[in-house]
């Protein structure tokens, strides 16, 4: 057996389907009897719901339906969803009923459900219903739900405190008390939405021959929707099947469980009829979660170096209307402070709060992105205030590389101290620098201001917390076909596990790639799992499958001794067969060992040997494993317009040891075009009474091909020693850094007027704004 | 309304049913035609999913209405292989790691297949406009210009 697959750039197994039209994504699926569900969603942002008349929409042609929370039923109408997301620092554990029945709490939330016959006449039926609402005061504004009399978020709740986490580590008033400089500096981070290009859906068939819901459902984390759907009806997991088929991208939004993964399988059940609800792209701007609002108000200490001493300060955290996530976003922001850096004393506090806004949930990279650009602006302050080159202030900065494993100082929400495993900062940097040809930007910059043209140069870095807990796993299966099989627990939502997975078995079982199948993301079918977010499947999925490949391996190794009559040590795994490596035609093939394994009635099981040429795994990492990167942006600002144009981008990345490089580039880029499009384009806008502004893609701004620049990716591969493969995920990397390399390449680019930016998106018009103010000309 | 016959054509063969005038043609494509391949991404006309070729023009089918391609001709992307043979454009996309969701891909495909045989010399800032009209939120956009350079390069090549 040699190493052919891990490593390469493999192309994937799941392209063929997909680039023909064969992919099985949930509105492609039809059952027999299928009905059709649309939402009557709630116009107001804070309302009390004083009446709903049903009886028009009931007369309509094709309807089966018209549900409010009361036809329900008893048990359901009053019955919140149950939290996935659990936090003992949770202070109002406010989750939403299915449907809502007395009070509405952002614009969008399903109020009734109609079914039709077909989604048309649903739709036209959801019209006709009324509903009486009384408008009630909203909070918007994130900043002001702690103010004394500030409107709250739910008319029965004290006030709209959701939680207060805190980062504390260090002597932070030393730190403060005799620094040569402080510095302060505040910040909006507005993130969006996921917007992934497939909206939300849910098929729900309660099936007589099969006693139980099946639940196709396009989500990232099938088993949390089974658990969350399982406990909320209070039915046995084995009577709740949750099925992701393919699924049209996730990032982050598609891993909790909503209202409506709960009601359509409710009225499947009631009705006795499968029914389909597709989310269309208007309810997925109001109802599908969305990153909610961070406003940062930051200090830094900081020797005359730029050596920082300390950093303090206080966000404050968007919940919008409900926590179906938990803490989930403000922890991923927590734990990455202070990011790379050495930073002797931390206290940053973080409040969480209710608003009157769709919910709250993570979108790629979730809390990290926020983090790593907090601390970024603190590496930009400190640069810009004391007059030095912002490479050489992270440099100073920078953990060393003889510094892993590496503790801040601060704990983990589990109590476990923050640990980074591994990494090369100083490197990856380097790295970059020479990718962006960083040293002849100034001349390529002199060049430019000749022609009376601004261009800039911005770098940022960060590290991931890659690899979450607690598990993933799978089992590997040859088939008496000769075909092995990969199961898992594990969704995907373009990643390509599947192709990974393959690389990884295929090594270890001497087989080829084609030979492999690869099914997942069916709780049917494989009993565990957790759900595909933070980075985690390679690291987590990737060692379970490595160590279900090699419980495989051991077992037809020994079997072939038993029937080749020679050692083990003596025999290799190669084409399909286990043979002798120095008679390579004594063998015996995969395949008719696995016949062996699974006899029919009357033959023996080989001595000693349990059924099946199977072995199943739940192996994962020791601790997580914290890749990192250090991106450059190049840009162009238009004065006269306020347009930025990314001219360039580099990356440099370490994701430790990489299995498919093409799947990595593909993460990265992906990752890093998601952050650019944070950083100058994506808004989801509120007016001050909570009505969603922008919920088309005229209106809400979406980088397309046209604005995005060339995207170059170098690697380093620093291994995390916390796992057997040495990985470290890839899937938010690019995402994280890049909103501080646009915006700092801006500030670059308009250095000659001193203008710094901090919010983001940087839209024109700002920019237009800030040059005004600062007297540029033609500008008006 | 009361429900118009209409024939479409799709991908050679014809799909004739009563419809409701107000249906799309995407609705047609999926639910009458019952090619799945068309995606449907915002039914507003921005995101291009749900394009498909009518009539040699690249077509937004959430912006057409079925009856409006009646006696038309239709090639949606289950259209474009030939056997188990991939179009240059889908075997690109395979190639380049143009795609990982898949569900922009059959409009990309199909946006970038009408384009290219009008333009089979068209250099990276051309193909990048040809597909401005498409959303993709998984790949940014560079494994699929570099599909459609490829795929490009191998139209030329095949003539």
């Amino acid at each position: 057996m040699g190493v052919r697959y891990f490593g390469a750039k493999v192309l994937r197994s799941e392209d063929p389907r997909l680039v023909t039209g064969h992919g099985r994504y949930v509105d492609d699926i039809d059952l027999p009897g299928l009905l059709h569900a649309a939402f009557v969603r709630s116009e107001h942002a804070h309302a009390r719901l004083r009446g709903i008349d049903t009886e028009a929409a009931k007369a309509m042609p094709g309807v089966h339906a018209v549900m409010t929370a009361d036809d329900l039923g008893a048990a359901y109408a009053d019955k919140p969803m149950v939290p996935v997301y659990p936090s003992p620092l949770v202070k109002q554990q406010i989750l939403p009923t299915a449907l809502a029945k007395n009070e509405v709490n952002y614009v969008g939330q399903p109020v009734v459900l109609v079914v039709a016959a077909s989604r048309s006449l649903a739709e036209d039926a959801a019209t006709r219903v009324v509903v009486d609402y009384e408008p009630l005061p909203a909070i918007v504004d994130c900043r002001k739900a702690l103010d004394a009399g500030a409107p709250r978020a739910h008319g029965d709740s004290p006030n709209n405190l959701v939680a207060e986490l805190a980062n504390a580590f260090g002597d932070i008033a030393a730190a403060f008390a005799d620094a040569p400089h402080i510095f302060a500096c505040e910040f909006r981070q507005h993130r969006g939405g996921c917007h992934a290009m497939e909206c939300r859906g849910v098929i729900a068939s309660d099936d007589p021959y099969n006693d139980g819901l099946t639940v196709y459902t396009s989500t990232q984390a099938p088993y949390l929707v089974r658990k969350g759907l399982s406990r909320w009806l209070e039915d046995d997991e084995n009577r709740v099947r949750v099925v992701a088929p393919d699924v049209g991208g996730g990032f982050g939004p598609k891993a909790g469980i909503y209202v409506e993964e709960l009601v359509i399988p409710l009225a499947a059940r009631i009705l006795g009829r499968p029914v389909k609800w597709i989310e269309d792209r208007r309810e997925h701007f109001t109802a599908t979660n969305q990153q909610g609002d961070q406003w940062w108000s930051l200090e830094v200490a900081t020797e005359s170096d730029g050596k920082i001493r300390g950093v303090r300060g206080r966000v404050m955290c968007d919940s919008g209307a409900f926590v179906p996530y938990g803490l989930l976003l403000p922890f991923t922001t927590r734990n990455l402070l202070p990011g790379p850096y050495a930073v002797p004393a931390l206290d940053v506090k973080l409040d969480v709060v209710f608003t009157n806004t769709t919910c709250n949930s993570p979108v790629r990279g979730a809390g990290r992105p926020n983090s790593a650009y907090a601390m970024e602006r603190m590496i930009e302050t400190v640069a810009r205030e004391l007059k030095l080159d912002t490479v050489e202030v992270r440099r100073r900065n920078f953990i060393g590389a003889d510094q892993f494993p590496y503790q801040p100082g601060h704990k983990l929400p589990n109590g476990a101290p923050v640990t980074y495993d591994s990494g090369d900062f100083h490197g990856c940097l380097d790295k970059v620098l020479d990718l962006a040809d960083f040293a002849g930007f100034k001349e390529r910059q002199a060049a430019a201001r000749r022609e009376g043209r601004y261009i800039g140069i911005g770098v940022s870095s960060c590290i991931e917390d890659t690899g979450l807990l607690p598990f993933e796993g799978a089992t590997v299966r040859v088939q008496p076909s000769g075909r092995v099989m990969i199961q898992t627990g594990a969704a995907s939502q373009g990643q390509g596990h599947g192709t990974a997975c393959a690389q990884i078995v295929a090594d270890e079982l001497g087989v080829e790639i084609e030979d492999i199948v690869y099914q997942s993301a069916d709780t049917g079918t494989f009993p565990h799992g957790v759900g595909t977010v933070g980075s985690r499947i390679a690291v987590t999925l990737g060692t379970a499958v490595h160590g279900a490949a090699v419980g495989v391996r051991k077992k037809a190794l020994a079997l072939a001794s038993m029937l080749l009559q020679t050692p083990e040590e003596e025999l290799e795994l190669e084409g399909g067969v286990a043979r002798v490596k120095s008679a390579p035609g004594t063998a015996v093939a995969l395949k008719d060992m696995a016949h062996q394994l699974a006899p029919l009635t009357g033959t023996p099981l080989p001595k000693g040997f349990s059924p099946g040429l199977e072995s199943t795994s739940y192996d994962g990492p020791t601790g997580l494993a914290y890749a990192s990167g250090s991106n450059i942006a190049e840009v162009e600002v238009d004065i006269g317009t306020g347009e930025v144009k990314v001219l360039r981008y580099s990356v440099a990345h370490d994701c430790g040891r990489m299995i498919n490089p093409l799947l990595v580039e593909g993460q990265i880029i992906g990752g890093v075009v998601h952050g650019i499009g944070n950083a100058l384009f994506e808004r989801m806008h509120y007016d001050d009474g909570g009505q969603p502004l922008s919920t088309n893609y005229g209106e809400y701004l979406l980088p397309l091909a046209t604005e995005m620049p060339r995207i170059d990716v170098t690697h380093q591969e620093t291994p995390s020693p916390a796992n057997p493969l040495g990985v470290k995920g890839a899937g938010e990397g690019g995402t994280m850094p890049a909103a501080n390399a646009i915006i700092a390449a801006i500030e670059d680019a308009l250095e000659p007027w001193g203008i710094v930016i901090n919010d983001y998106p940087a839209e024109p018009q700002r920019i237009c704004e800030l040059l005004d103010a600062a007297g540029a000309p033609s500008s008006g | 309304m009361e429900p118009l016959s209409v024939t479409v054509t799709v991908n050679g063969q014809d799909h004739t049913a009563d419809v409701e005038p107000r249906m799309h043609l995407g609705d047609f494509l999926r639910t009458v035609a019952r090619k799945t391949g068309t995606h449907l991404g915002c039914e507003h006309g921005v995101c291009g999913a749900c394009t498909v070729i009518v009539d040699g023009d690249a077509v937004r089918s959430c912006l057409m209405l079925a009856v409006q391609a009646n006696g038309k001709s239709v090639t949606t992307i289950e259209g474009l292989a030939s056997g188990t043979e991939l179009h240059p454009v889908q075997q690109a996309f395979r190639d380049q790691h143009a795609l990982q969701c898949g569900f922009c891909t059959p409009g990309m495909i199909v946006s970038l297949t009408a384009y290219l045989k009008k333009n089979p010399d068209a250099d990276e800032a051309e193909i990048r406009k040809a597909i401005s009209g498409n959303i993709c939120r998984c790949t940014g956009y560079q494994g699929i210009v570099a599909a459609g350079l490829q795929a490009a390069k191998a139209m030329r090549t095949e003539g």
